[in-house]
């Protein structure tokens, strides 16, 4: 179920330069699962479209969400500011999730694909890896994934921790093994990221992203191609928003 | 109190729909609002056959707006009746008008051919004004002979009453209304997008990968009610007004200036109930203001 609502802001915190985490009270919490996102609406009226978010923790005793984003523009530096006690109008949970998988699991996030993760680490019963790929050493989120995970990789752009290079060349150098890999990041990386999986024989869920409007699967602006045909336009569009964010990588052109 | 309104023999609970291309066939909003409340469900455009439509991105955000340029993805006439009228049969109080788009005349008239005996379909809404199609689309309604053409070709076929949905990217509106009126148009209903431009001043390029896109939204309204305050002076068929419709406010603002009935469209993306909002806030108004019915504040503004 999809809820429009006002959500509390419980907290709201800087990270890492230009990342922010807000923790939000919201009955979404109630239906959300790992791997989808939530519609955060701007509370200025000039900027009329959502900003879809994934969801990086659920708490449903607490009837929380937590969110962590990168201020990329108007919109995100607007919910920067935002403080405890402070509201603003979400639409959620919305997308597919990713399906938990029995075995072993590796789930790989670069840069802002990293918080999706943190979730599906946590709920995943199996052993799992998580490989997580950085610009710099400023390892957001680094903490609650040593938790969740049996074990980290780290990947950073600039070499300062873990492989210098990226998460691809990161579970390569690890030569890392698992029956499913669930992967968030930049296009290029869920490329890399299927082909690498296809080498070793695992399943593969990557996580896209496209610009929306509507988020609820009506408006037909945020598709991906597909390798079959969708079945809402029965040509080779799927929506993002509704038939994804998740989609195994053999259905989609990366 | 009424909030009945009729156009071209066809009743309407209410004048507030939503608008085409927005909404899909309510499917997905049906999760937010009570169908059966609306007085129509306009469908997005559906075609001969399925359009794939443009690639990505297909959408920007603009100051009170957007930019859209979807390019009419849809799965053509044959699934859509299965599936998509089938859907709208359960929701009775509610009227269906049905969006057609073509590249040809050929291809508008295969679709309204189709539709012809679907029982479920109210009224044909025929795009003659989508900014983001190569051919057809736009092309018809920018000179009022083609407006007049094709009006005329679509009402020999139609068995349902049709609606020309006018594009405001003409230098004058009101002689379009009047070719669609002398074509033989039931209705019209105006305004589609505007088309626009955005530019993404660090990549330097464009935003859209079909560089220009359709405008919508809060910052296109007053544009609109201009618009359908002068079509509404220039003709006698009723009028379907759009254009920004986000407040019960404005959906009255549309009626004073002419308008029969109101669509709301990008209004959705923000508001998913939008739609009932509005029509909530009208009733309010309708009794605060001791208004018996709701067909008498139509063009009341001279
Ligand atoms: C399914 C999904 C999940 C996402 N999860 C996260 C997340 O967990 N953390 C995070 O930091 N970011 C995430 N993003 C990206 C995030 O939506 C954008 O960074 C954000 O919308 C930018 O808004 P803005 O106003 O700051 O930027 P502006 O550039 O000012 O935004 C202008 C318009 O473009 C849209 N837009 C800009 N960048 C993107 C983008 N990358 N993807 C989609 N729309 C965009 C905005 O929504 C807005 O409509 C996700 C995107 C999608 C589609
Ligand atoms: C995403 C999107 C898709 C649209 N698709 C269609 C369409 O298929 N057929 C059509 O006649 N108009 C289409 N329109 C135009 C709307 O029906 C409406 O005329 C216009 O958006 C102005 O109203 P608004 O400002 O309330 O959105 C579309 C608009 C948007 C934003
Ligand atoms: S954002 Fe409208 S269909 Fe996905």
């Amino acid at each position: 179920m999809k809820v429009k609502e006002t959500a509390q802001i419980v907290a709201s915190d800087k990270l890492a330069e230009n990342i922010y985490s807000m923790l939000l009270a919201t009955t979404a919490s109630q239906y959300a699962v790992p791997g989808q996102f939530i519609n955060i609406y701007c509370n200025d009226g000039s900027k009329i479209l959502p900003r879809p978010i994934s969801i990086c923790e659920i708490d449903k005793e607490l009837g929380t969400l937590r969110v962590v984003y990168r201020v990329v523009g108007k919109g995100t530096a607007e919910f920067s500011n935002l403080k405890p006690g402070d509201t603003v109008e979400i639409l959620g949970p919305l997308g597919n999730g990713f399906p938990l998988e029995e075995g072993k699991a590796i789930v790989v996030g670069g840069g802002i694909g990293v918080p999706p993760m943190l979730e599906l680490a946590k709920e995943l019963t199996g052993d799992v890896t998580a490989v997580l790929g950085y610009r710099t050493d400023d390892l957001f989120l680094a903490d609650n994934f040593i938790d969740a995970a049996a074990e980290v990789v780290f990947a950073t752009d600039d070499g300062s921790v873990g492989v210098h290079g990226t998460v691809v060349d990161a579970m390569k150098e690890n030569d890392l093994r698992a029956d499913v890999i669930y992967a968030c990041g930049p296009k290029p990386m869920l490329k890399g990221v299927a082909e690498y999986a296809d080498s070793i024989g695992a399943k593969c869920y990557v996580s896209m992203e496209e610009r929306m409007a509507c988020g609820v699967g009506a408006c037909l602006g945020c598709v991906c191609q597909s390798k079959e045909v969708d079945n809402h336009s029965h040509v080779n569009n799927k929506r993002v928003c509704k038939d994804g964010p998740v989609f195994l990588s053999t259905e989609v052109v990366l | 109190m009424n909030t009945k309104v009729t156009i071209a023999g066809v009743e309407f609970q209410n004048p507030i729909m939503e608008a085409s291309g927005t909404f899909g066939s309510g499917m997905e909003y049906g999760e937010f609002v009570d169908l059966n409340r609306l007085g129509a469900v306009v469908t997005k455009g559906v075609a001969n056959v399925p359009w794939p439509g443009n690639p990505t991105p297909r959408i920007a955000e603009v100051s009170s707006g957007m930019l859209n340029a979807i390019g009419l993805q849809n799965p053509g006439v044959e699934v859509f009746c299965n599936r998509d009228l089938k859907f709208l049969e359960n929701y009775k109080d509610t009227r269906v008008l049905v969006n057609v788009c073509g590249h040809s005349a050929e291809e508008y008239i295969e679709v309204v051919d189709r539709l012809a005996d679907e029982s479920r379909v109210d009224m044909l809404e025929i795009n003659i004004s989508c900014p983001n199609v190569k051919e057809g689309g736009i092309a018809f309604g920018q000179d009022p002979k083609a407006v007049e053409e094709i009006t005329r070709l679509v009402k020999k076929h139609a068995k349902q009453p049709i609606v020309m949905k006018l594009s405001p990217n003409v230098t004058d509106i009101k002689v379009m209304a009047k070719a669609a009126e002398a074509g033989g148009a039931d209705a019209i209903s105006l305004i589609n997008t505007l088309t626009g431009m955005k530019i993404d001043v660090e990549r330097q390029n464009f935003v859209l990968a079909n560089k220009t896109g359709g405008m919508s939204g809060p910052a296109v309204h007053p544009i609109a009610v201009r618009m359908v305050y002068e079509c509404a002076n220039a003709v006698n068929i009723p009028i379907i007004g759009m254009g920004g419709v986000s407040t019960w406010e404005d959906a009255v603002e549309m009626m004073l200036a002419g308008a029969t009935a109101v669509s709301v469209g990008t209004a959705n993306f923000f508001n998913p109930t939008a739609t009932v909002d509005i029509l909530d806030g009208m009733i309010d108004y309708m009794k605060r203001k001791k208004i018996d019915n709701i067909t008498d504040i139509v063009g009341i503004v001279k």
